[in-house]
């Protein structure tokens, strides 16, 4: 006796009690239970889930997920300032529909013969990034940039066979203890704090550390955790490279349009996020990791993520594509490959290279120039609120920004009253330390009405 | 129009339309498409950039800082970007299109529209993962009913939803045993990790990836894991078990309690990979197995759609003594109220920059409500029959076997071989694949190694019609009897695919793999690049 016998369901077709017993007759089973005849009675669960009931209709299932949708209130309800790690940018239409195919969104691991789009669409995607971030290599997206920049560190780490990682710039703290987390087996990291003035990297501090010889990579983020793209980036690069340690920075590919790429500057690893390029923020949902470097054997060879490359086929003037070098992989040679690949995140990857075709060179630099101009407006409008005061001087600031309140009122006190004036901002970098975000979504008014706001509740 | 004319006279038999045939005449898309770079002209947009308001002022950048060159992005109008990617789209199968059972231990099961249009609603693709707690109770209400959901499936105590993926959280169980053994002083001494060769090769993966040593039991004669070579290799080196039940071959492992008391008795953690848990819903849980940890695959088993490779999702679930390690923040509830709880002082940390692949937690949450306990059990039951249905059928194709436990059901999948068509025909488990991409469905042999020759692994799910298993069966007969009778036509396909075989040689050698456009025109063509 089987709990399930007379419930057919639309997305279970053999759940019919007929076909099932047809089919149960043809195999020669007397039941189900026969096929489970391997798992011993001690372990089997003698009694139904206990779940809520089932909402089978459509109707009743949408009706529930209505109840709870709306019990959101989203950043298009309201004027969003939010930001650090994950953006408010514009997503076009067209990434949209090419990512709700279903012929994408449904696709797995298919060959590239009958899976040959993807194939294609990710090439792209790598092709595209690597004029971006101009090198060669760039790989099918990873989790996010967290990810992505352990494994970048990792890659470091046995290119040169040494144990320290120097993080060279403000850094995020969730960032820095995913990063903790994934390459405590090889290495150690050395967080050398900037500049409290400038928010720049301290060279003579990172000079100091590297004199040891014992650094594998000098790691930076361009922007940092305070929204700055130093200036030092490229007095960075020497000093690693000196020192015999790789240059790895993540970054953020949206800025590239208008701002040297790491190549440009001596990066030997580029690593970073592309849910700036198209994809909806989804609570946090939306990230997807790149790394990138130039096209050397022994730098390709420790990329633990697929690589898509450009083949012949038996028919002259087609392209084909496969794998690159998949020996490397933990597919190919379980713990022996570098770290592991798996399931993780190419459907971004795909609509990050809609959005590039869509954007184009053109596109990058307006909306790179549009970002620093909002972004710089915004902290020389905020710097007029009398109790604000906005650290770090000039220093180039992309997207996200610092404020400190100097009135006494705390960050998380002005957060909620900014939320009762129907604006998300002010996420706490400390008591009295706060972060926002402007990008090419926002327009002067919504900059001059989050001022306002704030002159009213910050005093 | 000069039609003068006179129209012949017709008959019904004139009108009538031959039946299909057994197989279908499957033509896959084909568009010749060029790649993104040869599309386009110098000044064409796509998408045009708000300019920032006449009153702000332009930045300045520092020339060290300033691009240089502007990057060489495609310059396209907006409809020839759309065309583009909607022509590769055709030529991409998908699940939705394809009776995908080729795609063993991956649980290819129907991702329902609907779910689908919740997430694309703005009061969760418009969320910011740092708005106010206040104003995403609803998200944080189904991410933690979600876990109450799968708790009570894997019969755990405490659930993490971070993972982004299926390896992620093994990665995420393999760092929680490692904090766990750290907390008590035996890390040092805990450096070994067992895994089975018929789990997923991720499980010896992570484990490597987090510093552990790795042992691979290979299965006894019948199959089925090996309980001397677990007794062998476990000690006091030993930190964990990292196994899959049913394995990759369908075959339940009945010993698991016992491989359980043994790793136990020898002071370790057992960490079960339920990625194959498609057959056993609401049948047997990894709390009466006895585990410490386990995790799902949110896109295998609770239907999420599979994206091309991801974004995926995973849970991570332990019991009540490995909670303190859980990844911050968790989604605590107290009885009207939803909220982060960030101060978790031995958490492994953050596995994800917020709380997790929060669409496809939206989808498995609104999938499993659809469905209940005992649409979960039909689910289970219905995967099962299914399976022993296309291996009843599946087994008399000539040149197929059924390597190991003869004589015992399978749970959800089986592995088979064509180690016998192999040598009588000289073609391979590959060869087979390409040829079924020409009757529009997808196969994929197995992973790495091939312990099984010539593997093939097909997972039916619960999704597909019994006329949908035997269409599947129809086609790999037919490919059969090409291998015996006309080889060179599997040997050469596919034939009808959207391109021939490919050359991988190249992909292979540094000096010619092209990872990207600018690498072909540099190291093929023979161009300057900057």
């Amino acid at each position: 006796m089987t709990s399930s016998e007379n419930f057919v369901h639309p997305y279970i077709p053999n759940s019919v009690p007929s076909v099932r017993q047809a089919m149960l007759e043809e195999i020669g089973a007397a039941s189900i239970e026969d096929f489970y005849a391997d798992i011993p009675a001690g372990i089997r669960l003698h009694r139904p889930l206990d779940l809520p009931a089932a909402l089978r209709s459509e109707v009743e299932l949408t009706r529930h997920m209505e109840e709870l949708l709306a019990r959101n209130t989203s950043t298009r309800q309201v004027l969003s300032f939010l930001g650090s790690g994950c953006y408010p940018h514009h997503v076009p239409a067209v990434v949209d529909e090419v990512v709700n195919r279903s012929e994408f969104l449904t696709a797995y691991a298919g060959e590239p013969y009958e899976d040959h789009g993807r194939f294609q669409a990710l090439w792209e995607y790598q092709s595209m990034m690597a004029e971006l971030l101009d090198v060669e290599v760039v790989n099918v997206p990873v989790y996010d940039g967290f990810q992505a920049a352990g494994t970048a560190l990792r890659m470091a780490g046995r290119v040169t066979g040494r144990r320290r990682v120097l993080v060279a710039t403000a850094i995020d703290a969730d960032k820095l203890s995913r990063i903790r987390d994934y390459v405590r087996p090889d290495h150690d990291i050395t967080v050398v704090p900037v500049d409290p003035e400038t928010g720049s990297a301290d060279l003579d501090a990172l000079h100091r550390e590297l004199a040891a010889g014992d650094t594998a990579a000098v790691y930076a983020d361009a922007p940092s955790a305070l929204g700055i793209v130093d200036s030092a980036l490229p007095r960075l690069a020497e000093l690693a490279h000196d020192a015999g340690a790789l240059y790895v920075v993540g970054c953020n590919p949206l800025t590239l349009g208008v701002l040297a790429p790491p190549s440009a500057y001596g990066a030997d690893i580029a690593c970073g996020d592309i849910q700036p390029l198209g994809i909806h923020q989804s609570f946090g949902g939306g990230n997807a990791g790149f790394i990138a470097t130039r096209d050397e054997e022994r730098l390709v060879a420790e990329y633990p993520s697929r690589l898509f490359g450009l083949a012949p086929t038996s028919v002259e003037g087609e392209y084909g594509f496969g794998d690159v070098a998949h020996e490397r992989t933990s597919f190919a040679l379980r713990e022996e490959g570098k770290e592991w690949v798996g399931t993780a995140a190419a459907l971004h990857g795909i609509g990050a290279g809609v959005y590039l075709a869509l954007m184009g060179p053109q596109g990058m630099r307006e909306i790179g120039d549009t970002i620093l101009a909002h972004t710089a407006y915004a902290r020389q409008r905020l710097a007029q609120v009398p109790g604000i005061e906005v650290p770090y001087g000039d220093a180039l600031h992309f997207a996200d920004f610092t404020v400190r309140y100097t009135g006494g009122r705390t960050a998380a006190e002005i957060r909620a009253d900014l939320k009762e004036r129907g604006i998300y901002g002010s996420v706490p970098t400390g008591e009295h330390e706060a972060a926002f975000c402007v990008t090419e979504v926002h327009s002067k008014a919504d900059i001059d009405r989050l001022a306002a706001a704030l002159e009213e509740i910050v005093k | 129009m000069t039609a003068h004319h006179a129209p012949a006279p017709v008959s019904p038999e004139d009108a009538r339309i031959a039946p299909k045939p057994r197989l279908r005449r499957f033509q896959q898309a084909s568009w010749d498409e060029k790649l993104i770079f040869e599309l386009g002209s110098p000044g064409e947009r796509g998408v045009l950039v708000p300019a920032p308001d006449p009153a702000i002022a332009p930045v300045e950048i520092p020339p060290a800082l300033r691009r240089a060159e502007p990057p060489a992005l495609p310059e396209m109008s907006q409809q020839q970007v759309l065309r583009h990617y909607l022509r590769l789209s055709q030529e991409n199968l998908g699940a939705d299109l394809n009776i995908d059972v080729g795609q063993g231990t991956c649980t290819m099961k129907y991702s329902p529209k609907v779910n689908d249009q919740f997430v694309r609603d703005p009061r969760i693709a418009a969320l910011h993962p740092l708005q106010d707690e206040d104003t995403v109770q609803g998200v944080l209400g189904i991410i933690h009913s979600l876990e109450l959901l799968l708790k009570e499936i894997s019969g755990m105590d405490r659930v993490s939803l971070q993972p982004a993926a299926g390896s992620a959280a093994i990665y995420t169980n393999v760092a929680m045993i490692r904090a766990y053994f750290a907390a008590r002083g035996e890390l040092e001494q805990r450096d070994e990790v067992i895994t089975t060769i018929f789990s997923h090769p991720s499980n010896a993966a992570c484990a490597k990836t987090a510093g552990f040593k790795v042992i691979t039991l290979h299965p006894d004669a019948d199959g089925y894991p090996d309980i001397e070579a677990l007794k062998a290799a476990v000690g006091p080196r030993t930190a964990a078990l990292l196994i899959t039940n049913p394995e990759d071959t369908g075959i339940y492992n009945p010993r698991i309690e016992e491989f359980v008391r043994i790793v136990h008795e020898a002071g370790g953690l057992c960490s079960y990979d339920q990625a194959n848990a498609n057959g056993i819903l609401g049948i047997t849980r990894a709390r009466e197995a006895g585990f410490d940890l386990c995790h799902f695959n949110l896109h295998k088993t609770f239907s999420t759609p599979h994206a091309c490779g991801g974004p995926a999702a995973g849970a991570s679930a332990v019991t009540e003594e490995l909670a303190p390690y859980l990844p911050r923040p968790t989604v605590e509830f107290d009885g009207e109220r939803y909220r982060l709880d960030d101060d978790r002082p031995e958490s492994i940390g953050k596995m994800r920059p917020f709380y997790g692949v929060v669409p496809n937690l939206v989808r498995a949450y609104a999938w499993i409500m659809s469905l209940g306990a005992e649409g979960l059990r039909s689910a289970a039951e219905t995967a099962v029959l299914n399976n022993n249905y296309l291996l009843h059928k599946v087994r008399r194709i000539p040149g197929v076997s059924v390597p190991y436990a003869q004589g015992r059901p399978r749970v959800e999948q089986v592995r088979y071989s064509w180690q016998k068509l192999h040598e009588d025909t000289g073609l391979h488990s590959e060869d087979i694949g390409l040829r079924a991409a020409d009757f529009g469905t997808h196969y994929w042999t197995s992973h790495h190694p091939y312990l099984v020759p010539e593997p093939m692994t097909l997972e039916p799910t619960e999704s597909y019609t019994r006329a949908d298993l035997d269409e599947y069966v129809a086609i790999l007969t037919e490919i059969a009897r090409e291998a015996y009778e006309s080889p060179e036509t599997v040997r050469t396909a596919p034939h009808r695919s959207t391109i021939h075989r490919i050359r991988p040689e190249t992909l292979e050698d540094p000096a010619t793999w092209a990872v990207s456009w600018r690498a072909y025109r540099r190291k093929i063509l023979g161009e300057a690049t900057r």
